[in-house]
């Protein structure tokens, strides 16, 4: 807690004395001082940001940290991890103690708009869920009515179960707990019936439970949760770069570019791969966007493509098996879709 | 007069440099010192604004009308997700208030016992005593909630297990499982007013009644049957009148629903863990201050008051504790203060006091700063009215020289 209050405090200590620069340029702060300092899930989300043993981030959201570090250095160690509780995370990002929130945030208007961030790229689309025990014979959530619900207080899932019992007439009794390793014990130790958090969290947390196989995540999906990173409003061209390096993983997808194969990608015939790649003659697309030439191809190096990140931290490839359903390319019946780069 | 005179060689006060003249000389520090800080908290909320202006976020209290959206676990006055953010912040002061309250009078209760304890004559007491003091001091606050918590009523039986003990044994009415302590919860039928105006006269005339004993054996030397006298008016008057108004008091029994116990009255695991943590934890302290208290009190008068011909517990309650009090009460009121404080710690179990939900509300509307100074605000005016009031109680208690 007191951890919280300080960055809080700092938060407001910040906001209120520090940065009198005239306009937020947040590349060149992190140009200068050599890295970019990423936001990230601080409770080990698998699949999402967590370290491993050896103290190594990965996760989805952590490829796009390194994506961004990829882009704007060459180099995608050049990232600073701030793991976050999901009450710490937006005044980290206002106070300017990071330069991208990564950390499975919900993008809604509220957010975007009155907590002065800017989203746009959404790498994961999830959705609320819940998970119970088997033993409960729980077939619905519907039949959830006068159950003990686990929760991590702010966020848009506290609100979100609100709504549904609410509109469905039914009645809870919510136990709310500030981190999700708190939630994660109460719920194991029985007191709740059911774990609501977004669909892949559940996934996530289910393979911590002593055993897996005894909890079930129920069928109905009760909201929208676009996760994306969020940056602070006001800064158009770091907004571009974080926004378009995730769309470079996707559009890396759509050409078939992987890591294996980017390097002879670039002897590639297709102009739009070719402009992609920054092997155009005259391509301005880096330079545009304060970036180098051959930005696309340190970030497909570094992290792959975005069908690759996800197989290798919550797809297939990973423990948590996650099918890529509304991840899939657009073209495949999915919701991933980059605009065009050109 | 004479070496003044002597000194200065006339009446007229000595010519010192104004730079040297100290009645100008404060003056002109506090201005400056006044200057300063009007400055610095101006140009502090300036920049507020101006980055908040930038970031195109507003500074404003007007967002505590906004509708909250969440649910609470605990909620004392009525609330829901409809309600605003204020109500919301109303719910977690009382709760905050609430395990405050508790807390200080159960720390005060067992520190005192504890404390006095300490100094018993019998060794197995005075030992046990020393242990309980020795753990609960040296342990951090949070783990102690963490261990109430996780170590002790997360073990208790589940809810399941209570559902099966309902099962066998239909009349049980009162159960402790891992999700709090279910007991009938009472309902006041009409009329129970009346045995609550009954209570509270029976209140008044006892005191009347001790006030006019205690006068009587100063004119007489003879003690009227105070306890029993009391007893009767507090308890008797009340339920005798309770009866003739056709007990208007029914009992609302806690029965299995499909996955909690439906009706009765929950007493849930994060207030229980919370309120004994804080408790036990500054009790230990109070013991302390109770036993540096008693000893400061020098061992003639106890003495002193056995040559008088009081017993040792007249002599202990009617001097030597009003003297330990007036050592005990100002460090007992810091103590007071920390368990108030260290109330916040209620977000680690989920708790919904002033901190937790200042939490949530800070996140879902993104207001830090509004959110910061309402938590010190509240926080700085309780902690303010718990000094004034022990200020208050110590100033009776101060020696009154006759």
């Amino acid at each position: 807690m007191a951890k919280k209050i300080v960055t809080a405090l700092v938060g407001a200590a910040v906001l209120g004395l520090g940065a009198t620069a005239a306009q937020a340029d947040t590349l060149g702060d992190v140009k200068a001082k050599g890295f970019v300092q990423c936001g990230v899930n601080g409770s080990n989300l698998a699949g999402f940001g967590a370290q491993d043993s050896a103290g190594n981030w990965a996760g989805l959201d952590v490829d796009l940290c390194k994506a961004v570090a990829a882009a704007v250095f060459g180099d995608a160690t050049k990232v600073k991890y701030t793991p976050l509780s999901a009450k710490d995370r937006f005044p980290a990002l206002q106070s300017g103690e990071i330069d991208i929130l990564a950390r499975n945030t919900t993008w809604s208007v509220s957010r975007d708009s009155q907590l002065g961030f800017d989203f746009r790229a959404v790498n994961y689309y999830d959705g609320q869920g819940f998970m119970v025990k088997k033993e409960l014979g729980v077939k619905s959530a519907l039949e959830l009515s006068g159950a003990s619900v686990c929760v991590q207080s702010g966020t848009t899932t506290e609100l979100n179960l609100a709504d549904y019992f609410r509109a469905n007439n039914m009645d809870f009794k919510p136990v709310v707990f500030e981190a999700q390793d708190e939630a994660d014990a109460a719920y194991n130790a029985g007191r709740c019936d059911a774990y609501t958090t977004d669909a892949s969290g559940l996934y996530s947390i289910r393979l911590k439970m002593a055993n897996p196989d005894d909890h079930m995540v129920l069928p109905e999906i009760i909201s929208k949760e676009p996760l994306g990173p969020a940056v602070r409003q006001n800064d158009s061209k770091w907004f571009d770069i974080v926004t378009w390096s995730h769309y470079a993983m996707v559009a890396a997808e759509e050409f078939g570019i992987t890591t294996a194969n980017v390097e002879e990608m670039k002897k590639s015939a297709n102009p739009d791969i070719k402009r992609f790649l920054g092997e155009e003659a005259d391509s301005t697309i880096g330079a545009d966007l304060g970036l180098p030439k051959d930005w696309a191809v340190q970030i497909i190096k570094a992290v792959g493509n975005y069908g690759e990140s996800f197989e290798r931290n919550v797809g297939e490839g990973s423990p948590l098996k996650i099918a890529r359903g509304l991840n899939g390319l657009w073209t495949k019946g999915g919701l991933q879709y980059a605009p065009p780069i050109r | 007069m004479a070496l003044a005179d002597a000194r200065t060689g006339s009446g007229e006060p000595p010519k010192v440099s104004l730079l040297y003249n100290p009645a100008l000389r404060s003056i002109v520090y506090q201005v400056v010192t006044l200057v300063v800080i009007v400055a610095a908290v101006w140009y502090a909320w300036n920049n507020v604004v101006q980055n908040l202006a930038r970031a195109n976020m507003t500074a404003g209290f007007g967002f505590l009308n906004s509708r909250a959206g969440f649910d609470l676990a605990q909620t004392l006055i009525a609330y829901s997700s409809d309600s605003t953010y204020f109500r919301a912040l109303q719910v977690g002061l009382i709760n905050t208030l609430v395990v405050a309250a508790a807390g200080i009078v159960t720390a005060t209760i067992v520190g005192l016992l504890v404390g006095i304890g300490r100094l018993s004559h019998n060794w197995l007491i005075a030992r046990l005593c020393t242990v309980y003091v020795e753990i609960f001091r040296n342990i951090p606050p949070l783990l102690v909630i963490f261990f109430w918590y996780l170590g002790v009523l997360a073990l208790l039986p589940s809810i399941r297990t209570i559902f099966q003990h309902v099962k066998d044994d239909p009349n049980a009415v009162f159960f402790i499982s891992n999700r709090g302590i279910y007991m009938p919860a009472p309902i006041f039928g009409e009329g129970f007013g009346v045995v609550l105006a009954a209570f509270v006269i029976g209140i008044i005339a006892a005191i009347g009644f001790t006030i006019w004993a205690n006068a009587r054996q100063r004119a007489t030397g003879k003690r009227p049957p105070v306890l029993w006298v009391n007893l009767g008016l507090i308890l008797l008057f009340p339920l005798i009148v309770f009866v003739a108004v056709g007990s208007p008091l029914s009992l609302d029994y806690a029965v299995p629903g499909s996955f909690n116990m439906k009706g009765g009255m929950v007493i849930g695991p994060e207030f229980l863990a919370l309120y004994l943590a804080l408790s036990l934890y500054t009790a230990s302290f109070i013991a302390e201050i109770v036993r540096a208290g008693i000893r400061g009190v020098s061992k003639g008068q106890s003495e002193a008051s056995y040559a008088l011909g009081l017993r040792p517990g007249q002599a202990t309650r009617l001097v030597v504790l009003p003297q330990a009090l007036r050592i005990i009460i100002p460090p007992l009121t810091s103590q007071y203060l920390n368990l108030i404080k260290n109330s916040s710690l209620a977000v680690a179990v989920g708790y919904a006091d002033l901190v937790a939900v200042g939490g949530t509300i800070l996140n879902q509307s993104g207001k830090s700063i509004e959110i910061i100074s309402i938590w010190m605000l509240i926080y700085v005016s309780i902690s303010l009215i718990t000094s004034l009031f022990m200020n208050w109680f110590n100033a009776k208690m101060a020696l009154v020289e006759r």
